[in-house]
């Protein structure tokens, strides 16, 4: 199929970005959204005359394990995280999702707390920041009891995995219109919250998880379930009101704590 | 040549690893904040290692080419994690993971670190429940495992198709925990592009700045290479897009011997290539061995027709279907290790009896299990890899069979070690898939999680100890030393002699043509012809590539071309140095399969009396051939077999 590509071009962080449109021909409906840019790219190396300009060059794009889990790969595609299909990232979309003769519209993830570094490569440290404040069980190598010690109801594991299945890709935050990281925070709070080994934190972690996300300029979230719908791996924003009950019982003990410390 | 000590300790097999611990030199808490320590790579064993250190109070640097540590490619391993908790109750035991590993290996791994390895296995599952990781658990609240190949035990703990991840993410947030701490410091988006040696000693890594392009100078007592495989050489592999060999090649060009490179693991259910834009290749795990029948059809107008697309495969009756592995290995059936499953397919297919519009395919079929246990069960066990292989190959799986072939999976040579998991290099150390040590010719499923995790946790913690102990009274090297200019100068040489040369051809093109050497004359058949062209083939793509490769844009930006340019230069040379490995071993094991040393039965032909070693390869200058050193395997506990899977 031959495709027309706009496609959003940025040196860097500091100089301005502005769509550029690029023609694509023969692509091979089997091949993934990422081999068609690599097809591009291909193409732009072919053509390009000893030129540096940043349009004449590749495109750049985040993407590693190319199998829908490492989380790197992200591009808004026609208005949308990972593009228009459900339950995918965007190295697992296929070019069989779009018609010949289509024009495709890729963007990187635009919001705040993810600042562009080139082309359509953003900077998700943010996320890292955010596990770093909480979202661990704080257990030194070594000094595990032995692993069946532990009981949990097979319900309570489901629940955790699914929660777990996070890739950290950002797609929430990108299709959110306040760029709220809720189902990101969410889905560690509650893969812990389900666990008995995530009990005895359980109230630092929530407190000191939301509180990092609020300063890392991520917005507050207004339900519009958008990020459960673009999640690739298919987090429900019943995780969301998990968080959010783990959030008002950290507040209440913390209350308690602290008239019993006899404050006022 | 130069011998070789590995450095086991003295005593029975069982004893070894509790003699080393409580014999070894420790370095007191207070000496251990003198200690900079830094670690490339953060999958299992980096991230894994880099936690544990920070733990005990060192300096970790810690630095990963992704934007985050969470997306090292461990995160893709499917299946699971093996461990001889016994918790079935169906035989397993420590001797029995050591027993199965070193039979999976064929017999070419060290005797003494698979032990050991076996032995820590316990420990990983208790640390990883402990930091939470949402294992698959049984009504009861227990944990659960499934069969993997190579074992007649179920001892293969699993988090749905997830388990790589899960395990990755566990090691990540207790590396997260460090970073808060203080003692690891993160350096993501940065690319190790040589060692430095000074006075005989790694002392520190050149790297670049991903995003800027800067080169950047770091220092520390002691370097840890935790860089994953290289099975990238090939172009088409399941490996992440940007794995590579940079950091441990570089090492091998600084000293550090290289173990068995030629020892490729080419995984059996991977899906079929469908045409020239491919770029990479999925797994399908093995764990659907577990519940999936491997099969062509018996007649070969069937195949034809297949290939036709005349018919379907549901349209061949059950007794027209070959279940080769079921028919061939009638005792371990579909459960065969790897390299036999592999092996089989492609004689499957060379023979005519291949599937899919290139006869390069073989069906695994879900049909008995569905019937037996409902869409339910599948579903829960297998869930997302069913959706995976929807998504890129639009057939349902739950309806039809799924078509599958070999791919290039894993990596069992890389740098020599000793028990420390210390190069030839003092100070510099290698973890997880890119050293040699624990698979021998052949991993088994599984085993690639427990190995990275073991070395991290549990292995290197107390040998770094172990070298540091002597090493109170080395100062801090500061990188304005003439070994860190005199490397650091290598670097931006090669970079520019790179950019340079302006030619014609991108670097892709150079990659695929270089896979299509490797794959079709290193591959999952190998002969002396072969590789014999196959090295000539290779130097002169060399030349071609240093002539002709064309990298746009500039070296101090964000620069994917220079990048992927610099990564290839090492693979003509690390692919050069495979095929002279596999010409050199006159024999078949494992996943190194020589066409002229095989039984009457096409199974792989040892040579007990001549190949019992490593073969560990020195470098001797560029463009020179490397010097072969041998480090002879002892087998003390276990008498060497043909191995048997029927």
């Amino acid at each position: 199929m031959n495709l027309t590509l706009k496609i959003w071009r940025q040196k860097n962080a500091k100089t301005k970005g502005k769509f550029v449109t690029y023609k694509i021909k023969n692509v091979s409906e089997d091949s993934s959204f990422l081999e068609m840019l690599d097809q591009l790219n291909e193409q732009l190396i072919s053509e390009n005359q000893d030129s540096v300009a940043f349009d004449k060059c590749p495109v750049a794009f985040d993407h590693d394990c190319r199998e829908g889990i490492c989380g790197m790969c992200g591009l808004y595609i026609n208005g949308r995280p990972h593009g228009p299909d459900l339950g995918i990232t965007t190295c697992q979309l296929h070019m069989r999702k779009f018609k010949d003769g289509d024009t495709i519209v890729i963007e990187p993830w635009r919001a705040k707390p993810f600042p562009l570094i080139k082309d359509l490569v953003v900077d998700r440290s943010s996320f890292d920041k955010i596990i770093q404040a909480g979202g661990f069980v704080s257990i030194n190598t070594g000094s595990a009891q032995d692993a069946n010690a532990i009981l949990i109801s097979k319900k309570n594991a489901d629940l955790s995995m699914d929660a777990a299945a996070c890739i950290g890709c950002g797609a929430c935050v990108a299709t959110c219109k306040n760029a709220s990281a809720m189902l990101f925070v969410a889905a560690k709070v509650s893969q812990f919250a389900l666990l008995p080994q995530g009990k005895v934190e359980a109230v630092e972690r929530v407190k000191n998880m939301i509180s990092t996300m609020d300063e890392l300029g991520f917005g507050n979230c207004t339900n519009t379930y958008a990020c459960e719908v673009e999640c690739p791996k298919l987090i429900s924003v019943t995780n969301i009101a998990r968080l959010n009950r783990e959030f008002i019982h950290a507040k209440v003990i913390a209350e308690k704590e602290r008239q019993i410390s006899g404050g006022f | 040549m130069t011998k070789l000590d590995a450095k086991i300790p003295e005593g029975p097999l069982h004893n070894k690893w509790s003699f080393y611990k409580s014999n070894c030199n420790l370095v007191s808490p207070a000496n251990k904040k003198k200690f900079d320590i830094i670690v490339v790579g953060t999958g299992l064993a980096g991230a894994s290692a880099a936690a544990s250190l920070g733990e005990l109070g060192y300096n970790v640097k810690a630095f990963c080419y992704q934007d985050s540590p969470r997306r090292a490619h461990s995160i893709a391993a499917q299946g699971g994690i093996n461990a001889a908790k016994n918790y079935q109750n169906d035989g397993d035991s420590v001797y029995r993971l050591f027993y199965d590993t070193i039979k999976g290996g064929d017999y070419r791994a060290r005797e003494g670190n698979v032990y050991r390895l076996a032995e820590v296995s316990n420990s990983i599952i208790d640390q990883c429940v402990a930091q939470g990781i949402p294992f698959a658990r049984d009504y009861g609240g227990l944990l659960d495992n499934r069969s993997f190949g190579g074992a007649q035990v179920s001892r293969t703990f699993y988090a749905r198709g997830q388990t790589g991840q899960q395990l990755l993410l566990g090691a990540y947030s207790s590396l997260s925990r460090q970073v808060a701490k203080g003692t690891v410091k993160l350096y993501p988006r940065q690319e190790m592009l040589n060692l430095v040696v000074a006075d005989g000693k790694a002392r520190g890594i050149i790297t670049r700045n991903l995003i800027t392009g800067e080169i950047e100078k770091h220092s520390a007592h002691a370097v840890i290479l935790a860089t994953g495989g290289y099975g990238n050489v090939f172009f088409l592999s399941t490996n992440a897009m940007g794995s590579n060999t940079s950091a441990i090649w570089q090492a091998y060009k600084k000293g550090a011997f290289f173990g068995n490179p030629c020892f490729t693991q080419i995984h059996p259910t991977c899906i079929p290539v469908h045409g020239e834009q491919q770029s990479k290749l999925t797994l399908m795990s093995e764990s659907l061995r577990n519940d999936g029948r491997i099969w062509v059809p018996k007649n070969k107008e069937d195949a034809d027709k297949l290939k036709n697309k005349t018919i379907t495969a549901n349209s061949i009756k059950e007794e027209d279907r070959d279940y080769y592995l079921e028919r061939r290995y009638p005792a371990f059936g579909n459960l065969v290790p790897r390299d036999v499953a592999s092996r089989a397919a492609k004689e499957r297919c060379d023979a005519g009896f291949g599937v899919n519009n290139t006869g390069l395919a073989v069906y695994l079929d879900f049909e008995n299990s569905l019937k037996k246990l409902g869409k339910h069960v599948i579903e829960e066990r297998y869930g997302n890899l069913f959706q995976m292989y929807e998504k890129i190959v639009d057939v349902n799986p739950y309806e039809n069979p799924m078509m599958i072939y070999p791919a290039v999976h894993y990596t069992m040579g890389g740098l020599w070690v000793d028990y420390n998991l210390m190069t030839t290099i003092p100070g510099c150390f290698s973890m997880g898939e890119c050293n040699f040590s624990d698979h021998g010719a052949n991993r088994l499923g599984a085993s690639a999680l427990m190995q990275g995790l073991a070395d991290g946790y549990f292995v290197l913690p107390y040998t770094l100890g172990e070298y540091l102990s002597k090493e109170l009274k080395t100062p801090k090297l500061s990188t304005d030393n003439n070994s860190f200019v005199e490397s650091e100068k290598e670097v931006k040489t090669r970079i520019e002699k790179l950019m340079s040369i302006k030619g014609k051809h991108t670097v892709d093109h150079f990659h695929k043509l270089l896979g299509k050497i490797m794959w079709e004359n290193c591959g999952m058949g190998r002969n002396e012809a072969g590789l014999v062209k196959g090295i000539e083939l290779i130097k002169e793509l060399k030349k071609e590539f240093w002539k002709d490769v064309k990298i746009t844009g500039e070296t101090t930006e964000f620069n994917t071309e220079l990048e992927k340019a610099d990564r290839l230069a090492n693979y003509f040379e690390l692919g050069e140095l495979m095929m002279t490995d596999a010409l050199n071993r006159k024999e078949s094991c494992g996943g190194h399969f020589r066409e002229e040393y095989q039984t009457q039965e096409g199974e792989a032909l040892r040579d007990d009396e001549n190949f019992t070693h490593v073969a560990a390869w020195e470098f001797s200058g560029e463009d020179k051939t490397a010097i072969l050193n041998k480090e002879n395997l002892e087998f003390k506990d276990i008498d060497l077999k043909q191995r048997n899977y029927k």
